[in-house]
């Protein structure tokens, strides 16, 4: 569904539309905050969060530029496999100095300048919750 | 009035008939081609590829089912009818290109990275993160002939007076169970393959002349963290590039005795390196005539090396870090894409003025680049805007446009014919 509203969004921004009223249907689960919130519904709350927009992009950077290097699925290639089981238990501060830093004697660069570390902080909540990317299902 | 046998004499005569007609409409649909001008694109994201006629701008065929192909490469039958595929997955897919469809697949290892195509083209080989190492197979029927584990050595690099690597057989190098994973896989002449493992620094010649029982001699310590390696066209020279430092390794296989000697080990020096967003590649393409030209690691520059001395003789200042540095086959024109963010621009250099003379923006996230044969025209992917462009040589017009789901890798048969691709 948001590949097919990739392609809709700068011609008619329906699908903005359609991505909004689905957070607003989310928000009065948030407030309870008992369940885990889905990444994406936390950015109509917090303005430091990516937009949407941006989410659609950094999904898309997620899969393909950090994929050249850690796979499309994230299973691993000359960079370590990025899954949520190997993941989830590394501190999230650890994985988004990697990001931001690189790992020096690596070939992991620095992602700092090219992203906000606000994007950063959302896509490690993304990998460690192991959302699937927007092209993960048929 | 017809006799019961003469009835069915005649019923039968025209049962032949319409066989016949019907075969004959057959062969009128299908008609007869080759595949030597026949270009397939890897549709990363979809674990599809496409068959195009790249006389006609036509797709032919869309083959599916092929596995995650971020990162895929090809290789193809000597008769130009087959490629095999190797996917990210481990996957490997034997394709027809003329019926248009997969006629084996394998899943052969966890996390693959390339492969190769034995010189006689009996043997497909694959490169191996996971479990790292190569593993060989009979090419007409994919089945396994034998497994080379990437282990990592205990010995000492084994060096002469000027330096050079020299080779040190299986048993002297004292393998450990640790494996590492490999790069740059490529064929070399007389049944020969050459691989560089990436965690230890080390380059392998591998002669399967006894395919079953494959001899390996080791250079180790050729440099830290081999991420690619080519073979000139010729066959003559492998050469690694390494991220961890600067430089290049490089072997003559007319006397691999000799050993690894490092080339371009001044490159960089003082200077900080950039962030590189995207591996370089290398391959056969880059050189052009007399000069080889390769990316410089970290550094937005080609760095041009005479291919007789191998040493520097140029670097040439670009707009990115750049990813693929193809030569025109006639060696006049370089072309190069960059890594992210600048992927969506190619520049075109022109090799003896040693100056950018075009630059074109084909479309967002450029992965690929491949000439026609000759030279004449070249076929660029653009990933984001799902699309494949065909470009002249020399008036740089747009010849065509194709679509393509997130397109990655073009191959043109025409490598069958080719050492090292």
């Amino acid at each position: 569904m948001a590949r097919r509203c990739e392609q809709r969004w700068l011609p008619t921004g329906g699908c903005t539309i359609r991505v909004g009223l689905l957070l607003l249907a989310l928000l009065p689960l948030q407030l309870p905050a008992a369940p885990p919130i889905p990444a994406a519904a936390v950015s109509a709350l917090d303005p430091a969060r990516p937009t949407a927009i941006r989410q659609q992009q950094l999904r898309e950077l997620l899969r393909h530029d950090c994929g050249s290097c850690h796979g499309l699925t994230r299973r691993g290639g000359l960079g370590p496999p990025l899954t949520a089981d190997r993941l989830q238990y590394q501190p999230a501060a650890t994985l988004i100095a990697t990001i931001l830093d690189g790992r020096p004697g690596t070939p992991m660069p620095p992602w700092r300048g090219l992203l906000q570390p606000a994007e950063v902080v959302w896509l490690v909540a993304l990998l460690q919750q192991g959302e699937e990317g927007p092209d993960a299902s048929p | 009035m017809l006799h019961h046998n003469q009835l069915r004499t005649l019923l039968l005569l025209l049962l032949l008939l319409g066989l016949g007609a019907f075969s004959h409409a057959t062969e009128v649909t299908t008609p007869l081609r080759g595949s030597g001008d026949l270009a397939v694109v890897v549709e990363r994201a979809s674990g599809s590829v496409v068959v195009i006629d790249t006389t006609h701008y036509q797709r032919l065929h869309r083959i599916t089912d092929l596995g995650d192909l971020s990162h895929a490469s090809m290789v193809f039958s000597r008769d130009a009818r087959y490629a095999f595929l190797f996917g990210r997955d481990g996957g490997l897919s034997k394709i027809d290109l003329l019926r248009g469809e997969r006629v084996k697949r394998v899943v052969q290892a966890g996390n693959s990275i390339g492969g190769a195509i034995s010189s006689d083209g009996r043997w497909v080989a694959v490169a191996n993160y996971e479990p790292g190492g190569v593993r060989l197979f009979a090419s007409d029927t994919l089945a396994p002939v034998a497994d080379i584990p990437a282990t990592i050595s205990s010995a000492a690099p084994h060096r002469d007076a000027s330096g050079a690597v020299l080779p040190l057989s299986e048993t002297a190098a004292a393998p450990l169970a640790a494996r590492s994973k490999v790069v740059g896989l490529v064929d070399a002449p007389q049944q020969q393959l050459l691989v560089a493992l990436y965690d230890s620094g080390e380059i392998w010649r591998i002669d399967l002349r006894q395919p079953t029982a494959p001899q390996v001699s080791r250079y180790l310590g050729i440099g830290k963290q081999p991420y690619d390696a080519l073979i000139t066209p010729d066959g003559r020279f492998y050469l690694a590039g390494l991220f961890g430092e600067d430089g290049m390794a490089l072997l003559d296989l007319w006397y691999p005795e000799q050993g690894v000697r490092r080339v371009l080990h001044h490159y960089g020096r003082g200077e900080q390196r950039l962030p590189v967003y995207k591996m370089p590649h290398l391959e056969g393409w880059a050189v052009a005539g007399r000069e080889a030209l390769v990316p410089a690691v970290g550094h937005h520059q080609l760095l041009i090396l005479d291919t007789e001395q191998w040493q520097q003789r140029a670097a040439i200042s670009l707009p990115g870090q750049p990813v693929f540095v193809m030569a025109r086959p006639d060696g006049r024109q370089v072309w190069v894409n960059f890594a992210h963010p600048n992927n969506d621009m190619v520049v075109v250099i022109d090799v003896p003025s040693r100056q950018i003379i075009k630059q074109l923006q084909p479309g967002r996230a450029v992965l690929h680049m491949e000439f026609t044969p000759r030279g004449e025209a070249v076929w660029i992917s653009s990933r984001d805007d799902n699309r494949i462009r065909v470009y002249d040589t020399a008036t740089f017009a747009l010849l065509a446009e194709l679509p393509a789901e997130r397109p990655s890798g073009i191959f043109m048969s025409a490598r069958a014919h080719r050492t090292g691709l």
